[in-house]
This record gives C-alpha cells, structure tokens and sequence, in this order.
C-alpha cells in the first residue's frame, strides 16, 4: 500500500523539480514582461522600431545625452557626432554616430541601445536605428549611421537628463 | 509536540531481536550499497565533515593571505580561486550534507518510520556528492585555475573561466541533483512514513523544518540548474542569455541566480531552527514556547524568502519602486524571524536550565545569530546598502547566520544526538573546550569584519590598504584559533565512537517528554520501528 | 556563563561608534562629504542604535533566564507553553519599528533617485582593470590605473613594504577631478566585466555593465581627494583598481579641464596593461574568443 503510495508522491515531487527546471527557463522571457510591467525599461524592446506620431510639447526641453562604447579595444572607432542635445518631447529628431571598422578584413557590426535612467526606457521611441539589424562593413570601412528618435511627452517630470548609449560589438555568429 | 506511548520502542527492540540477520553487511559493501537510513546518515555527516575541513583549509588561506597587506603567499588568481571554492565547498558540501545527514538519521526516529521511504534513491543521492566534489576540487589542477569567479558564478566574469568551467557547472548540477532526490526523500517519508496518531502539528519541529526546507529545495535547486545550463550553452553554444552583445542582459542572471540563492540561505537555516527548537526545550526542561506560531513562523520564512531576492543585487541599477519593495520585504522576514527569537527565549524564561554541550552550542547560536540577524537588517536598509555592499560588512553579516548560525546549530545537533547514534557519552569537558573556543575564536574572526566593512574594505579582495592592517591581522588569528578549534571536534567523535561510558535510552536526564527518538535504545538497532509505534 | 555575558558586552561595546581616536582601529562607517552620504550614515546610526535597543532587551531577556533559571540552582519549571497575547504583542511590535525605518530610508532613497539638474556629465567605463573617463561635453578623456608605487609594491613578493607606500593601492596615475558643490552625474558602463565604482565619501556605489548605462550622482560640498576602489569581483586584479576623485574648487577646475583641453589629445586605447607578468594565462585576458 505505502509502495503505491511513495510512487504517486514521488512523482509529483519528480515533476515538480522539473517544473522548477523549466520555470529557470521561463524567467528568461518573464524578465521581459515583468520589466514592462513594473517600468523597470524592458531593454530588448529599445532595439525595435516603434511608430509614433509627433505631437511636440512646446514649454518643455529635455537634455539627450549620447555616449558610445566600443568595449573591444582595437576594433571599433565609435562616437557621437554631437555629444548631447537638448530637445522637445513629442519631436522627431536625428542624431548621428562616426563608426570605422579598424580592422584589415570586412565585418558585421551589432550596436546594442541603452538608456538611463532606466525608468527612461519606454519613454524614448526611436523610428530608425542602426542598432535594429546588424550592419556589415568592409575592411577599415567609416559609416555614419543615423538614429531617429522621439521623446515621449509622457517622459515623467523627474526626468529631465537622459542618456542614450550604444554598445559596437562585432555580430555574434549566426545572428549576422 | 508529541506524548510518546513509551512501550513502542521496547516492543520494535523485541520484534528486531527475532530477525538479527537483518544486520549490517560486513565490509565495504555495508557502504557502497547502503541503504539503511543510519548508515547513510553516517556517510553524509562524515562527507560534510570532511568538507568542512577541506573549506575550512581554503578559509585558512585566505585568511593566511589576508594577514598582512601586501601579497605574500599566493597570487590573486590563486585567492579568487580560494574564495569561490571555500564558498562552494562549505555550502554544498559541508552545511547542507551536514542537514541531510540529520534529516536521514532523525526523521525515521522522529516520526517512527522503519527507515526513509526511497532507500536506493538515498544511496543515490548520497554517493553523487563524492563525485560531484571530485570533479569540483579537481578543478584546482586543470589548466588556467579553479573557477575564481566567486560562487555567485556572475557573467561575464564567469565565461573567462578555463577548462574548469565545465567541471564546475557539471558539479553544481550533481550537487543539484543530489539534493533535489535528498529532498524528495525527506517528503515522502514524512508525507507517507509517520507512526499512527503522529498528525503534522505533533511532528518534532526538527523534522517540521526539514519538511518545509525539502520543499524549498525542490524549488529552487532546479532554477539553479537553468541558470548553470544557460552559462554553459552561452559558453560553448552561442546562446546570448547574459550576453549583451546578443541581445542578452548579465543583470537576468543575478535575477535567476538570487531567486535561487536567496531561498538558499534559507535551506540552510530553517533546519538549523528546528535543532535549536529541539535542543532549548530539553535543556529547559519545559515545553517549547509557542509551538503552532514556531511551525507557522518557518512556513512564513519560507514564503517570504521567494519575494526578496533582489536585495542581494540593489546597486544593479533598479527603479525606485522596485527598490522600495525588496526593502520592504526583506525587513518583513525580521518579523517571523523575530518570533522565533522571542519564542525561544520564553521556553526558557522560567524553565530549569542546564548548560550540556549542545544546549551550550544553542545558546551561542542563539545570541550570534541574532547578531547576524541584526545586521541583515542593517543591509535591508538600501540607501546604507550602497554602502555595505559588497564590503566585509556583509562577509560579517553571512559568515555570522552561517558559523554561529547554522554550523553551531548543526554542532549542537551532533553533540545533542551524538550518544544516541553511538551509545557511548561523549568527553563533557572535552565538548565543552570546543564549544568555548569556537565561541570565543568565531568572534574573534568575523566581529572585526564589520568594522574593516564600515571602513571601506571590499570583500574579495587578496590585498589591502593599510588602514585596514590591524583588524584584518585580528580576524586572522582569530580565524586560525577558531580553525585548530575544530581538531577537538573530531577528537570527540572519535572518543564517543571507541568507546566511553554507555548512553541511556533517555540520553538526556532532563525528564522532558520529547521525540519518539528517545523511546529507542542506544545506539537504536540497526532496523528500527519495524512494528509502527503509537502516538498519542 | 559569566564567559558569555562577557562576550555580549564586549560585542555591543565594540559596536559603539568609538571617537575617530585610531584611525587604523576604525570601527564605524566615515560621515562623508556629501548631504547623501551624511542622510546615509545618519539612517546607518539610527538603525544600528534600534539593533542596539532591540538587543539590549532580548539578550537581556536571555541572559537573565540564563542567570536566573538554572537547574543547578533548583529551579522548577514552569508548565507555560505559549501565550496567545505576548506572541500577538511580540509580532506587531517589530512590524511598527519596521515601518518606522522603512519612512526615512524611503525618503533618503528618492532624493537618491533624483537625478536633476545635474552641472556635469562624467562617462566612466570600467576595463578589467582600470578605469576610463570620460566628460561628454568637454572632450577631455582618460584612463586612470593604480599608481607606479602601489603596482610595484603589490607584485607577490616583491620585497617592499605596503606601510611605505603612501595611499597603498589607493592611489592612480590620473585622478578623476571634479567641481566641488556641483552635481556630478556618473554614467557607468563597461567594456568587459561587471565593475561597481565606489568612492566611499559619496556613499554611493554602482555596478558597471558591458553594454549597458548606469548612473549616479553626487555633490561634494568640500574640497579634496576621495579613495575608494572597484567593489565587484572583476578578475585576476580586481582588488587593484582605486577609485580616486580630486573635488577642486569651480575655478581650479575650469583651470584644469582648460589644461587637459589644451594638452595632448589624450589617447583612446587603454594603457597597455604591462604588470601582469604573471597572469597570461587565457583565462584572465581581456578578449574573448568571438
């Protein structure tokens, strides 16, 4: 009778463990749409187009910041043309990025957005962005690359200084 | 608590005299093919003792290293190493073995069960852990070092790891997996194995704890396993889980990680409550307090423990509110903690204390792990935790819960069941040298850290500046007293297992009616409880 | 037992927050140079002054019953086994204290949080291992690494003795140099390792991520120089690389930056890290096969 017993349980037990197994997996996507929930910036969006209309917000102007990081030395030369703006919420504006590839032989480049403050993250849309896809470049190649973004005017009033920087790495394998 | 109908234990004594041939295997096959649950209990408290020492060895290194400023004895790489490895030494096969152990000795006697209810699963999942410690230590002879990323296994860092990064993760998932089957174990045999008229709310609260921390386990090993395997396809598949370069985010591996983690530290203090909770009654020689809210308080623990994960990782860059909650519920776990605190102290408010080894060991638990507590409470703080991180002020704080905490628990439960296992009364004055020098050197060790943390000392580091000369030179003498301490330890087992003057059935003269364990003989034949006893 | 009251007293009385009368001894957390980081030490006070208050009467409870109860005295028993009221009691009284803490801590952590009207912009990114600044809008850039003297004496063995060396292994060749009573704001990344700078003064600490930005600010009100270094496991030299802030005067730093904006264009590549003969090993380089 226990026999039975412990089998049945033990089983559950089995499953469960393995339910644990999977729910480590599950966290990966639930990251996501707990960061989109608690505003916490939901990072993988920032490297998608969003379509927004302008409806400029005439009496504010926030401060966008660009920094660039080429992490791996030797590389990448990597910079913002303008260091920072100031601009309207609600207004499409561009900005530009110098990119050389420093190297002998042609490659594909991956640049990967980041905003701060964090909770900036889903009021910052960008129409058009180098970092969407990956961008191959020649040997010792230089690109100007443009970025289009819009401010959303819902962008909270604690905020009055964001930061947009980007990451140049070389395109992992597979994704180019 | 349960009221034991005594003639239980005699009448399993008479029905085990008729079937002597159920005894031990001779030679190693008793060993290799145990799966009597004492037997078993036996190897995984010597494994954690051994492990003890061989974390403890590292501890010493590091501690050697730490002496002076400036580096004198091994190069920084070697130190990374030392920290990671005593952390995953001491956890995984020291502490939490040492519990299992418990858990496999007790729970049958505790609740009256002939033995666990998956006894080759048992085997199993004992002899796993000499394996999977193997394939660990042996890291420290593989090309590029032993994986000094510390334990927390943080990427990037992680991924520059050389060829013992596949050891390691291989490890952790044996280890895993050896506790998960323990846990599972514990479940069944408890869900299933007790005596009649044992209800959950009669169960010894040593038991109640396993009970709860098994639960625990079987959640939180397996996200720990994910997050591993996820390092391990990131390194050698191309998947970009924490990988900012593809897409990935480092930060979601401390999420998984702590999700695991914190409910970890937990699997190894809630045992450690339970001992406390069995130890202070008998040596008050009055009921423990508040027994309902005790269960209660470590079912609370243990729920709470699920939700505040993030305070491990408050200078990640997290928004407002999410800082506001995690503070908010990590001061929350004061509350139950409390409970427990308040309740222990009222079982022997009034009782009749005496001061044994292991009631000796729990009241030092007691005192050292509030003051673990306190500072925990301190570092939920966040503003003062930016300051406190990643300091010796938070070394302080977990070597406080974790030494005082749940390694004196476990030496108490040793010392508290000790003669019940071997029959024999262990050396008293002995015992109580080691629990004098273990009290006096564990401050001596890791008081001082709290004030090199305050002042600005970063923990992991092999090197420091000389301001912080003389508190360090303090701590490590202290750490080599409460090292050489531990000699006496083994000195006692040893004694008590040769030999020495015979353990009543009782063992402890107290008059307390506790645990069906103390129906038994001692030591308890080799099968026990074959005929259930009856609770009432 | 007496052993036991001893020990506790001499805890708590070495918790107390001695006079700075040994600078080597120090015991308590420094006040800082920032309003931040003075709000930070006052709610550390404050919450170690309530761990002292709560301990005072729970170890007091125990080691009066430890006194007073001893069966080697002859004490009876008591047959008491819970109390429905004193638990009740002894569960909201902590959840009061607790939410007495939670206001302050709540309200120091959204000034934290407010990161407005800042004066200056600094990008620090952190290399295993060494830092590099950067001010966005005035072109100035720069790596900062342990200083020559600390380097030497902290090889393995290397004969000299750490007490000679001034600010050992809190010292750079290239300080990080700031306005005092401007609001500095930090942005934080990496390009390798996670890093946490940490500059003690400040009370503020931030984890630098590859890839990603993270920000801090603060507002020195003195002038001077703050040490403080990496506090995130890094690598083979993470105890080896110093934060060091010079907080000058407004003038003194227009000076400076015109001074750096004058000199050579400083260089864009990390110094070569030449001091680590010793660890060339794979598995502590920079790069990663890709």
């Amino acid at each position: 009778m226990t026999k039975r017993n412990h089998r049945s349980l033990t089983r559950g037990l089995w499953l469960f463990a393995a339910g644990s197994f999977v729910f480590g997996f599950a966290l990966v996507p639930l990251y996501d749409v707990l960061c989109d929930v608690t505003g916490y910036g939901n990072r993988s969006r920032l490297a998608e187009a969003s379509e927004v209309i302008e409806s400029p917000v005439t009496d504010r102007l926030v401060t966008v910041e660009f920094i660039s990081t080429a992490p791996t030395v030797g590389k990448w030369e990597f910079s913002p043309a303008v260091r920072s703006m100031e601009v309207q919420p609600g207004k499409l504006y561009e900005a530009h990025f110098h990119t050389q590839n420093l190297r002998a032989h042609s490659v594909i480049a991956q640049a990967i957005p980041s905003i701060s403050p964090l909770q900036a993250t889903q009021y910052f849309q960008k129409t058009e962005c180098f970092c969407f896809t990956p961008q191959a470049f020649e040997a010792e190649q230089s690109r100007e690359f443009t970025v289009r973004f819009i401010v959303d005017p819902k962008l909270p009033a604690t905020i009055d200084r964001l930061t947009l920087g980007y990451a140049m790495y070389d395109a992992k394998e597979g994704s180019g | 608590m349960s009221t034991v109908h005594t003639h239980a234990g005699h009448q399993a004594d008479t029905h085990h005299d008729a079937h002597d041939h159920h005894g031990p295997e001779k030679g190693w096959r008793r060993w290799v093919f145990a799966t009597n649950h004492k037997d078993i209990g036996t190897m995984y408290l010597l494994f954690s003792l051994t492990m003890f020492f061989v974390g403890g060895t590292m501890a010493m290194i590091i501690r050697a290293e730490l002496f002076q400023p400036g580096l004198q004895l091994v190069n920084p790489m070697f130190f990374n190493s030392m920290t990671t490895m005593h952390a995953l030494v001491m956890i995984f096969g020291a502490v939490m073995p040492a519990f299992v152990g418990l858990a496999n000795w007790m729970i049958p006697l505790q609740v009256g069960a002939p033995d666990m209810a998956l006894p080759r699963m048992n085997n199993f999942s004992f002899w796993i852990l000499p394996f999977a410690f193997t394939l660990l230590l042996s890291t420290l002879f593989v090309e590029g070092g032993a994986p000094a990323s510390g334990w927390t296994m943080y990427p990037p860092l992680v991924l520059q790891t050389g060829d013992a990064f596949p050891l390691m993760i291989f490890a952790v998932h044996l280890m895993g997996a050896s506790s998960i089957m323990g846990a599972i174990n514990v479940i069944v045999t408890i869900m299933n194995m007790r005596a009649p008229g044992m209800s959950l709310l009669k169960m010894p609260l040593f038991t109640w704890s396993w009970l709860i921390t098994a639960y625990l386990l079987i959640a939180v090993m397996p996200v720990l396993a994910g997050a591993v395997t996820m390092l391990l396809t990131d390194h050698y598949f191309g998947t970009t889980f924490f990988e900012a370069a593809g897409g990935g985010d480092p930060v979601m591996y401390q999420h998984i990680f702590w999700f695991f983690g914190h409910p970890e530290v937990y699997i190894m203090i809630l045992p450690a409550f339970g001992i406390v909770s069995e130890i202070i009654p008998t040596f008050s020689r009055k009921r423990l307090f508040g027994y309902d809210a005790m269960v209660y308080a470590i079912a609370s623990i243990a729920f709470l423990s699920f939700i505040v994960w993030a305070h491990h990782m408050f200078t990640v860059g997290m928004p407002l509110a999410g800082q506001m909650f995690f503070m908010l519920a990590t001061m929350l776990i004061a509350v139950p903690t409390g409970v427990k605190v308040f309740n222990w102290t009222a079982t022997m408010y009034k009782g009749s204390l005496s001061f044994e080894p292991p009631m000796l060991f729990a009241l030092s638990f007691l005192f050292l792990f509030s003051i673990g507590g306190f500072s925990g409470l301190m570092l939920a703080i966040v503003p003062a935790d930016f300051q406190y991180h990643d300091t010796y002020f938070v070394v302080a704080h977990f070597h406080y819960v974790l030494v005082p905490g749940a390694v004196f628990a476990i030496m108490a439960a040793v010392y508290y069941w000790l003669p019940k296992w071997t029959g024999h009364m262990y050396n008293n004055a002995l015992a109580k040298a080691h629990f004098w020098a273990s009290t006096i050197f564990v401050n001596v060790l890791f008081f001082p850290q709290h004030f090199l943390g305050l002042a600005g000392m970063p923990r992991r580091i092999p090197d420091y500046n000389t301001q912080f000369a003389d508190w360090n030179m303090v701590s490590s003498i202290g750490a080599f007293g409460f090292g050489l301490s531990q000699l006496l330890l083994v000195a006692v087992i040893w004694q008590s297992v040769r030999g020495g003057v015979k353990a009543t059935d009782k063992v402890w003269d107290s008059g307390m009616p506790h645990g069906l364990e103390w129906t038994l003989s001692s030591p308890p034949p080799y099968h026990s409880f074959e005929v259930a006893p009856e609770v009432k | 037992m007496l052993k036991i009251l001893k020990c506790a007293a001499a805890a708590i009385a070495a918790c107390l927050p001695a006079g700075a009368a040994f600078a080597a001894w120090e015991l308590n957390m420094p006040v800082g140079v920032t309003e931040l980081s003075r709000e930070i030490h006052g709610l550390h006070m404050l919450i170690f002054w309530v761990c002292v208050l709560i301990a005072v009467v729970v170890f007091g409870a125990m080691i009066y019953s430890i006194v007073k109860f001893r069966h080697s005295k002859g004490a009876i028993p008591a047959t008491f086994d819970h109390s429905t009221k004193v638990e009740v009691v002894w569960t909201v009284i902590p959840i009061a204290i607790l939410v007495g803490m939670a206001i302050p801590a709540a309200e120091t952590l959204i000034k934290i949080e407010d990161m407005r009207g800042s004066d200056l912009s600094v990008k620090v990114t952190g290399y295993q291992w060494q830092w590099h600044y950067d001010y966005i809008d005035h072109n100035v850039n720069f790596f900062s690494r342990i200083s020559r003297d600390s380097d030497a004496a902290r090889q393995l063995n290397s004969g000299i003795d750490p007490t000679s060396v001034e600010n050992y292994l809190l010292e750079v060749d290239k300080r990080l140099v700031v306005p005092v009573d401007s609001k500095i704001r930090i942005l934080l990344t990496s390009s390798d390792v996670i890093h946490a700078w940490w500059v003690p003064a400040f009370g503020m600490k931030k984890d630098a991520y590859p890839g990603f930005v993270n920000e801090l600010w603060f507002r020195a009100t003195e002038p001077g120089i703050y040490r403080g270094q990496c506090a995130e496991l890094c690598g083979y030299d993470h105890a080896f690389m110093p934060v060091v802030v010079e907080v000058k005067s407004k003038q003194d730093f227009d000076a400076w930056l015109q001074a750096q904006q004058a000199g050579d264009a400083p260089a864009a590549q990390p110094a070569a890290i030449d001091s680590q003969s010793d660890n060339a090993s794979a598995t502590t380089t920079v790069a990663r096969a890709e």
